[in-house]
């Protein structure tokens, strides 16, 4: 077990090295922000701007280098820097916003606002669909059943910036209507709020209720009609057949024989839920003015700053492959037949 | 000898009538009730959105007669918005703008999904790892972030065109991975042999042969395309990373909308967010409907 998730790590190396090599090009070649920089400037001054002024800036972003190089340095740091940049070095590179933005800094404080509502809305997400899955499989049907599957086609075919800024607008509302603020709509915690990790975790609840709501129902129908296919399926199965037929109370039978089984592919799922939620982020964060990562990235985008969005895709797919590892892990106890040897 | 047997063999004719592969799967899907409906209600839309133009007085641009903030009524049945549009023209126009998008895509991923995967599957060996570990990379791509840093880059003069190329080439990754599931089964199927010992090349055994006995797959997936586009491309917009201003969007109307869902302007809110859920539910039913309709297994009896 030790030996396949040690050797699962080691093959992820190659996989994020490509993804960011891919990336990197891709938002490299489009961008330019060195002309965008020198145009502000431009504007601003409405003189021309001069030559050093322009070569400061290329030599501060490193965009008087070719863009293998400027990965090369990105990745290493190795070679003649500024300091600021290389990953194996601990620095994320340079924002355009210049040297009062550390990129480090702000990814280590943003980095647990999002991963809180990226996680809590998988969880939320899986566990749903489980159950409703599972629900409709056993009442299959039914009108339990038909209303089940019609509320999963409905949030699959709902944008969640849609969802979002309706239970945004609907939470708002009914503080005006309770005379409270049960739904904190706006932020991520109580300004200024300082304490220890528990005590800024119990400040950010009402803050994190309908965002996570918006992303669970954004991303739990897919599973949940996979759920519902895979009990459907283990239910009709002569091993369960047999439990009922030894006589096996009907809850043990659903929950011990037919329900572990049908929670495998399920679990290939989970990975694509937890990509869904970190996309998701962007947009949630966004509609209900978050600090975190998403939004970071959002504006990052907007500005061009390539080295801000590469750390995002490179955070967001070492969550995603940390995903893939955990229902690879969750394969072998689910199932005996599966051995990591 | 043939005068004695032709009484008998009228009165044993086989009476029901043959049909073919597509009829069958014609008369499935229009037993499945909910997929009729879907079906219908998209044509609808799609008739909405491209003839509609010719038809309503007002189209998608400001003009100064217009009042501004009306509520619905018959003059302008979806209201106008604060500048002074209509916004029955401005949906016509949106929704075209992101069916244009959402088509494009599903044709155009499609085909370069159902290629890759045909051939990672038909070459298997190192080949097909190879392509495996690339569709591998682009999983851990955040579809949303290079997307819209690619969208974000073309600045302000960013078309429907843009957007449905630059969606078509990250978004072909799923239907290459069910393609791929199938063709690996396929290709050890007689019928490849004996193309192959006739003298089939390659690429004539994955484009005549493999691909369109993949096809059922191809289809259900261009339909879930269609919605994963409409979805995305509304998205990019609402972010303001898509189709830009004074062109518009659904996802650009929304954001328009901005925070009016309880108040005095919901339609302007509403109306462009039932019309994507609208398109993204009768596509996901149709898709459903054909699924059911080309599984050889189906039997026609509910089970």
């Amino acid at each position: 077990m030790v030996v396949f998730i040690i050797r699962r790590t080691l093959l992820m190396i190659p996989v994020l090295l490509g993804a960011t090599i891919l990336c990197f090009v891709l938002v490299d070649v489009v961008n330019d922000p060195v002309q965008d920089m020198v145009f502000e400037i431009q504007q601003s001054t409405g003189e021309p701007v001069p030559q050093s002024t322009v070569d400061a800036l290329e030599e501060s972003l490193y965009y008087d280098r070719s863009i293998p190089e400027r990965y090369w340095i990105w990745l290493t740091g190795m070679g003649d820097t500024n300091g600021d940049i290389g990953l194996l070095k601990g620095e994320w590179g340079p924002s355009i916003e210049g040297s009062a933005m550390d990129i480090g800094y702000e990814i280590s404080t943003r980095f647990w606002i999002t991963l809180r509502l990226v996680l809590f809305a998988t969880l939320a997400s899986i566990g749903i669909a489980i159950l409703s899955g599972v629900v409709s499989a056993v009442k299959q049907y039914s009108r339990t059943d038909y209303t089940l599957t019609f509320l999963g086609f409905l949030f699959l075919a709902m944008p969640v910036f849609w969802l979002g800024s309706l239970f945004k607008e609907g939470a708002v509302q009914l503080n005006k209507i309770l005379g409270s603020t049960v739904f904190q709509t706006y932020g991520s915690g109580s300004t200024g709020f300082q304490g220890n990790g528990w005590e800024v975790f119990v400040d950010s609840l009402p803050y994190l209720i309908v965002p996570t709501l918006v992303l669970m129902l954004g991303g739990y129908a897919a599973i949940s009609r996979y759920q519902r296919a895979s009990m459907l399926e283990v239910m009709n199965s002569d091993y369960v057949r047999l439990a009922r037929a030894k006589g096996v109370r009907n809850r043990t039978v659903m929950r011990r024989h037919a329900l572990r089984t049908a929670l495998i592919p399920v679990a290939t799922f989970a990975p694509l839920a937890l990509s869904g939620a970190m996309g998701g982020a962007m947009v949630t964060e966004s509609i209900f003015g978050w600090r975190g990562l998403g939004v970071y990235s959002l504006d990052a985008i907007r500005a061009g700053d390539t080295f801000v969005v590469m750390a995002y895709v490179l955070i967001s797919g070492l969550v995603v492959l940390i995903g893939v590892l955990i229902s690879d892990i969750l394969y072998g106890v689910l199932d005996p037949r599966i051995r990591y040897e | 000898m043939s005068n004695t047997a032709s009484p008998r063999l009228d009165a044993e004719a086989i009476t029901t009538k043959e049909r073919g592969q597509w009829e069958m799967v014609a008369r499935r899907f229009f037993r499945h009730r909910a997929a009729v409906i879907s079906l219908v209600i998209f044509v609808l839309i799609v008739l909405f959105a491209y003839l509609g133009p010719f038809v309503w007085k007002w189209d998608y641009k400001i003009h100064s007669e217009i009042p501004s903030w009306a509520a619905p009524s018959l003059d302008h049945p979806f209201g106008t918005d604060k500048a002074g549009r209509d916004m029955l023209g401005a949906m016509m126009q949106a929704t075209k703008q992101s069916l244009n998008v959402s088509l494009v895509v599903a044709i155009g991923s499609t085909v370069i999904g159902a290629l890759y995967g045909a051939v990672a599957g038909f070459y298997r060996g190192w080949v097909d790892s190879l392509m495996m570990r690339f569709l591998d990379i682009m999983f851990v791509i955040p579809f949303l972030v290079i997307t819209g840093a690619i969208a974000g880059a073309i600045d302000s003069s960013v078309r429907w065109y843009h957007m449905a190329f630059i969606l078509a080439i990250f978004g072909w990754t799923s239907i290459a991975r069910a393609v791929r599931a199938e063709v690996l089964s396929l290709r050890e199927k007689e019928f490849i042999e004996a193309a192959r010992s006739a003298g089939g090349s390659d690429w004539h055994i994955i484009v005549k042969h493999l691909i369109p006995n993949t096809m059922s797959v191809i289809i259900v997936s261009v339909t879930l395309q269609i919605a994963f586009a409409i979805l995305s491309e509304t998205t990019l917009s609402f972010l303001g990373l898509g189709i830009q201003s004074p062109d518009t969007s659904l996802g650009l109307l929304i954001e328009a909308a901005g925070a009016s869902a309880f108040n005095e302007h919901w339609y302007l809110f509403y109306i462009p967010g039932l019309m994507i859920i609208l398109i993204a539910l009768t596509i996901n039913f149709i898709g459903d409907g054909l699924r059911d309709a080309m599984d050889p297994r189906q039997t026609m009896v509910r089970r």
